[in-house]
């Protein structure tokens, strides 16, 4: 009896383990997510290294970051996203403990505190126009000494104190037509110099006190043509301008507050010059010019007379100039050849000194160097050592030092476009899925320990222990699939044309590949399409994904199309396909016999182009030919039209694979009162596990669960900017649904007094869209779900047991729709980024939506909480159904923060894959960071928590067999007393 | 159902039939909130003008041809917006030559398409609003179409065309019986967003009265304690078997003891 009673206890605590817990524990972090930080392209970079202790870099990049960098790993010791709008026009580092920003065209200056990060002020400049921004910081180490760091932007000349950010003084220079070029401080002046062109004819240069900001002198000189935009500024009176036919040098030198111009014909430099290009390296008395693919240096005399010292290929880029010891300037140059990259310090003053070359491997994957920024040292035996901080075509970041790679950061990843995922390779026979749980010992060790936790009999060092084991847990970072499709690739394209695989086990970048093509150099990737995947009977084949890019920014610029192998991440093939892309339609399961997914591409000028070119995809689309449609969507113009297939455009050109459309619907919003502002559609690959929606009083719903339908949000023209710049009675918000192969309008609700933005999610047949109220001064979310009448009368069991019921009957989308809607509306407390919703492998778990807020975090909510079925008062039965009772806002519950603790800086979107588990569903959030994690909407009711204890179940087992065995035999044992008795 | 009737009720639907040649008309009010009476604003001739668009048909790939008038009251209210009213439509029947290519549609399975200007003030205007059906769908006893015009102020924003009920696939062959259109048209406007509740009075209200809230019924005693009740009477009945065979054992066992101890004793 005490034997089992004991067995009995265990057997509670061994369910007790077992259950599953919704929100996440501490030691939970980490176990299914990661999260990755980055800082996006870096555009400036500023060494701190004069002191003893820690070497940093501080860095501005393109997604607007300002971060400190360890110089030694690369890690971020600190970092601020500043908001989309707030582009840095430069940063610096004042008073050897404060990195300046300037940022928003020049109308906001900050200083962060240099070791912490810390905000120490911020300063709003008045800006009155669109300008050049200037940020100008002395150099000058003495702290006491008062100066003030200069700063030009939107028309005014500010100075600022760099102690507490006070403005010292401004100057207006928003005369007409006058633009300030250059603003200079020779060192210990007190005149600060600001030249400006007026009309680009005319130079005029003021000296400015730079204590109280009076104009001490003015000159100006005209000048006989026009000056471009170009200007490079190579010592302290002297600038180099381009010429408006790009042709000519000027030299202007302003020494003493007198102007004079010297002009040099670039074709007395070189022998056959094209247009020129001022490039941006600023270097001490010489300028860097690009002729002809070529870069010239070109050498400022005294009397600014010009000569050419040196050429060099185009693929040359250059650093700043460096200060190096006994006033000396440097600079570096590096420059591809093969595989291989050169890295060249030389003397500015005689470019045959060369004091470094280094010749580094690089990853041909990375493309060319875009940017280089140097930082000199003193090594031991007195010499200058260089480091260099490299940008990459690709926007990695490298440090070299001492002719190696001693970092490299992957950039690229914080400015991801699209997102697919992939599967990754089946398990070949002969790699031992027990391979990673060496033996049986460590297995049961493991097992042990795992036990020991969950019993709470485990030391701190055994708790230590069973953390680190789960992290690296049964091979959560294997490269093949598993049973439960938890192990996945998610491929990202980058906006620098890069595809990166990461693995979604721990994040690692599995491969990456920068795109090519035979047409131009490197095109811009589009977005990213699944082109084969392979099922069934092509299992052979490694699936493929389709990347679409074009050869230039505009949209008419010819298209290029890549085909990139997911599992070893090799370009197949590439080829330019000689139209432009508008579109990219996959068409919905039309695949070929090797599982290639058909695709149209629609041109600029209205054809369709069916991909892939094979007789075999043609057949497949003849058939299906009379019943393909598309529509496009002009949002300048207002207008959505619908399009059906015409003919081969063989009339015009002779490749049969071209097609012509014709159009069949449009949907004019009228200028004066309409704007879209937003357009969605079903995500094409998603599951709807059950048609019907059977409500508390017995009664059947049926979803109207059409894939052509789209969403549209317009606004009134007026109310298409910011919150807030309108009144309510000017803007209102309409939302439709459009059937696209008819053009159908099927739901039309105008909502006064809103605006966007509108941030929707359309999933199965509904749609929940937020926005802001005007009126009630608030956010808002509706949601709108659509059902089905034309088949509501199939309720009766005896009509469908009879086969009298229209379910199978084939849809037509011109048949008159019958359906209707229901909506409500809520408030939301936040503003939001962007909305996603989960999708599972069969659609049979309920769904969360997952609202990426301002925060920058993302938060899941039950689909429950949107249901236009909530009422005040819901009955004992529609309670039991799960109907919420109704309450004007929707709630944010804390734990219910999918991101815990973390941050995804620069929120972009989020991305849904399902897994193979139905419970489960992989969610990936990109922006300049990554995050991705498992959720598991209902709980996972399919399958065993990670550590769920086999060993306990096994003793279990052990013990229960045993206790039987010893039972049965001390009965026997009594029987046969009892029989001898 | 009953929550479908609001629906239509909000959609104002108004479907005037027509026969081809003649034209019936029903008007009907586009879905403004504030609907003054009707008598009033017909009376005054300033705010009511008439207008006239033409619907254009085309065949296939043709040229879009005149198919038809509709004319309506423009209705200009006072705060600046203007709603078309009193919708009339007069259809042309198809002549000789357009039945040809009428049937030629129906055999090939094509589109039969039709346009209207998006403005109607001053048609046409710079673009059309189109709709296009397959031909197939649109012969019934005679030609059935259906027009849903979404009007947004005076603006066609859009028009779906369809015959009145369903429309089979895969599609049939048939020629119509009369060639005569059997026409229903409607005019929409948009449904205004009801306002978003505030409920925070109520919740006030709510927790206030919460002390108030009814207890549920009492359960009987049996509905509680059922499932003690039923193993309790099993380890009863149990109990009672056991004793009873307890005392049948007793006695057996005894006289089996006898037994034992007088075999003992033959030893």
């Amino acid at each position: 009896m005490a034997m089992a009673l004991r067995l009995y206890l265990l057997l509670i605590v061994f369910v007790s383990s077992a259950i599953v817990s919704f929100s996440l524990y501490e030691d939970q972090v980490g176990l299914m997510d990661w999260h990755q930080r980055y800082i996006g392209k870096v555009k400036h970079a500023v060494f701190h290294t004069q002191k003893t202790g820690r070497k940093r870099v501080i860095v501005s990049t393109e997604e607007n970051v300002v971060a400190s960098l360890d110089l030694r790993h690369g890690e971020i010791f600190w970092r601020h996203v500043l908001g989309t709008k707030d582009a840095i026009d430069g940063v610096d580092i004042a008073l050897g403990k404060y990195v300046i920003t300037l940022s928003s065209e020049g109308s906001m200056l900050r200083a962060w505190n240099l070791p912490d990060g810390q905000m120490v002020w911020e300063t709003s400049l008045h800006s009155a126009q669109h300008s050049k921004s200037l940020l100008s910081v002395p150099v000058n180490l003495k702290f006491d000494k008062d100066y003030s760091i200069l700063v030009f932007g939107g028309g005014y000349l500010h100075a600022v104190s760099p102690i507490d950010g006070e403005l010292l003084w401004k100057k207006d220079f928003t005369a007409e037509g006058f633009e300030v070029q250059r603003v200079l401080q020779p060192l210990e002046s007190s005149i600060v110099y600001v030249l400006g062109f007026l009309h680009s004819s005319e130079a005029i240069v003021y000296q400015i006190d730079s204590k109280s900001g009076e104009v001490v002198a003015e000159k100006s000189k005209a000048f006989p043509g026009r000056f471009s935009g170009e200007i490079s500024a190579v010592s302290n009176d002297k600038v180099v301008v381009l010429d408006s036919t790009r042709s000519i040098l000027v030299t202007i030198s302003f020494v003493d507050g007198e102007i004079s111009f010297q002009k040099t014909l670039i074709s007395s430099l070189v022998e056959d010059s094209g247009e020129a290009e001022i490039l941006s390296p600023l270097l001490s008395n010489m300028l860097a010019v690009k002729v002809n693919k070529r870069t010239i240096f070109v050498r400022v005399g005294d009397q600014g007379k010009l000569e050419m010292v040196d050429s060099l290929s185009d693929e040359t880029a250059m650093s700043d100039s460096l200060p190096v010891a006994d006033d000396q300037v440097a600079f570096a140059s590096v420059h591809h050849e093969g595989s291989k990259i050169h890295l060249t310090v030389k003397l500015v003053d005689d470019l045959d000194t060369v004091l470094l070359r280094e010749s580094i491997q690089m990853d041909q994957h990375r493309g060319r160097v875009d940017r280089v920024f140097i930082n000199n040292y003193i090594k031991t035996d007195r010499s200058n050592g260089f480091r260099a901080l490299i940008v990459m075509e690709d926007h990695s970041l490298l440090l070299l030092q001492q002719g190696a790679i001693v970092w490299s950061r992957e950039e690229g990843l914080a400015s991801v476009t699209d997102v697919t995922t992939a599967e990754l390779p089946v398990e070949k026979d002969g790699v031992s899925v027990a391979k990673v749980e060496h033996t049986l010992v460590d297995w049961l060790k493991g097992h042990i320990l795992k036990l020991k936790g969950s019993l709470l009999l485990a030391s701190p060092e055994d708790v230590v222990a069973i953390q680190e084991m789960r992290m690296k847990s049964s091979g959560r970072s294997k490269l093949t699939r598993d049973h439960n499709g938890f192990r996945k690739l998610f491929i990202a394209l980058t906006r620098a044309g890069k595809l990166f695989a990461l693995h979604t086990g721990d994040g690692r970048i599995v491969w990456s590949t920068l795109l090519n093509s035979p047409a131009c150099a490197r095109p811009s990737g589009i977005s990213l399409y699944q082109w084969q995947v392979p099922h069934h009977h092509a299992m052979d084949e490694n699936p493929s994904v389709l990347v679409v890019g074009r050869c230039g920014s505009d949209s008419s610029s010819p298209g290029v199309l890549s085909f990139v192998d997911v599992y070893t991440g090799k370009e197949i093939s590439s080829s330019d396909i000689g139209h432009s892309v508008v579109q990219v339609m996959p068409l919905p399961l039309f695949t070929d016999s090797t599982e290639q997914r058909l695709h149209l591409i629609a041109d600029t000028d209205g054809h369709v182009h069916l991909y892939p070119k094979t007789p075999e995809a043609l057949g497949i689309f003849q058939r299906e030919f009379q019943n393909v449609y598309w529509y496009n969507v002009e949002g300048d113009d207002g207008i959505i039209r619908g399009h059906g297939m015409k003919s081969s455009c063989a009339g015009e050109t002779a490749d049969e694979y071209c097609f012509t459309t014709r159009e069949l619907w449009t949907v004019v919003f009228p200028s004066e009162s309409e704007k879209i502002i937003s357009t969605l559609t079903r995500k094409p690959n998603e599951v709807v596990h059950t048609q019907a929606k059977v409500s508390t009083d017995q009664d059947v719903l049926y979803k109207y669960v059409s894939r052509n339908l789209l969403f549209v949000a317009t606004v009134s023209p007026k109310g298409a900017g910011e919150i807030g710049s309108v009144t309510p009675e000017e803007s209102a918000l309409v939302v439709y649904l459009i059937d696209t192969v008819t053009g159908r309008i099927l739901h039309r609700l105008s909502h006064q007094g809103c605006q966007g933005p509108v941030h929707a999610v359309f999933s199965e047949n509904w749609v929940v869209y937020h926005y802001f109220n005007l009126r009630a001064h608030k956010y808002e979310v509706t949601v709108v779900e659509i059902y089905d009448q034309s088949r509501a009368e199939n309720k009766n069991v005896w009509k469908l047991v009879l086969g009298k019921h229209n379910l199978t009957a084939p849809i037509s989308s011109y048949s008159r729709p019958e359906m209707f809607t229901k909506s409500q509306s809520y408030f939301f407390p936040q503003s939001v980024k962007t909305i996603a919703v989960t999708s599972t492998a069969k659609g049979i778990t309920s769904k969360q939506l997952l609202i990426g807020t301002i925060g920058d975090q993302i938060l899941a909510l039950d689909k429950r909480f949107v249901d236009p079925r909530r009422t005040l008062n819901p009955s004992q039965a529609e309670k039991e159904e799960g109907i919420i009772p109704l309450t004007d806002s929707l709630p944010i519950i804390p734990q219910s923060y999918i991101t815990h603790s973390l941050k995804v800086e620069g929120l972009r979107g989020i991305v849904t894959a399902p897994a193979k588990l139905e419970s489960t569903t992989h969610v990936f959030a990109y922006g300049v960071d990554l995050f991705y994690t498992r959720l598991a909407p209902s709980k996972t009711y399919d399958s065993l928590t990670d550590d769920f204890s086999y060993a306990l179940l096994l003793i279990t087992i052990v013990a229960l067999v045993a206790a039987i065995y010893i039972t049965w035999a001390l009965s026997e044992k009594k029987e046969l007393s009892e029989k001898w008795r | 159902m009953a929550k479908l009737t609001p629906f239509f009720f909000l959609s104002f639907l108004i479907i005037s039939s027509s026969l081809a040649f003649q034209s019936d008309e029903f008007g009907l009010e586009g879905a403004q909130q504030q609907t003054p009476t009707t008598r009033k604003r017909y009376s005054d001739p300033d705010s009511d003008s008439k207008v006239h668009f033409s619907l254009e048909h085309a065949f296939g790939d043709s040229d879009f041809s005149p198919a038809g008038t509709f004319s309506a009251r423009l209705k200009s209210w006072s705060h600046g917006g203007k709603t078309l009213t009193k919708l009339r439509f007069s259809r042309n029947g198809f002549s000789d030559e357009e039945k040809d290519t009428f049937k030629n549609l129906l055999k090939g399975d094509d589109f039969y398409r039709i346009r209207l200007p998006s403005n109607v003030i001053s048609p046409p205007g710079k673009e059309f609003v189109v709709a296009s059906v397959r031909a197939r769908c649109l012969p019934r006893d005679g030609l059935d179409e259906h027009f849903v015009i979404h009007m947004e102020g005076a603006n066609v924003l859009a028009v779906s065309y369809g015959s009145l009920g369903a429309c089979q696939y895969p599609r049939q062959f048939k020629l119509p019986a009369k060639w005569s259109f059997n026409s229903h048209t409607i005019l929409k406007s948009s449904e205004q967003a009801p306002r978003t509740p505030i409920f925070t009075e109520e919740i006030l209200g709510g927790e206030n009265a919460e002390g108030e809230v009814e207890p549920p019924p009492e359960k009987s005693f049996w509905a509680k304690y059922w499932m003690y009740l039923i193993p309790l009477g099993l380890v009863v009945m149990n109990a009672v078997t056991q004793a009873t065979n307890m005392a049948e054992e007793q006695t057996g066992g005894q006289a089996g003891g006898s037994q034992v101890q007088q075999s003992a004793r033959r030893r």
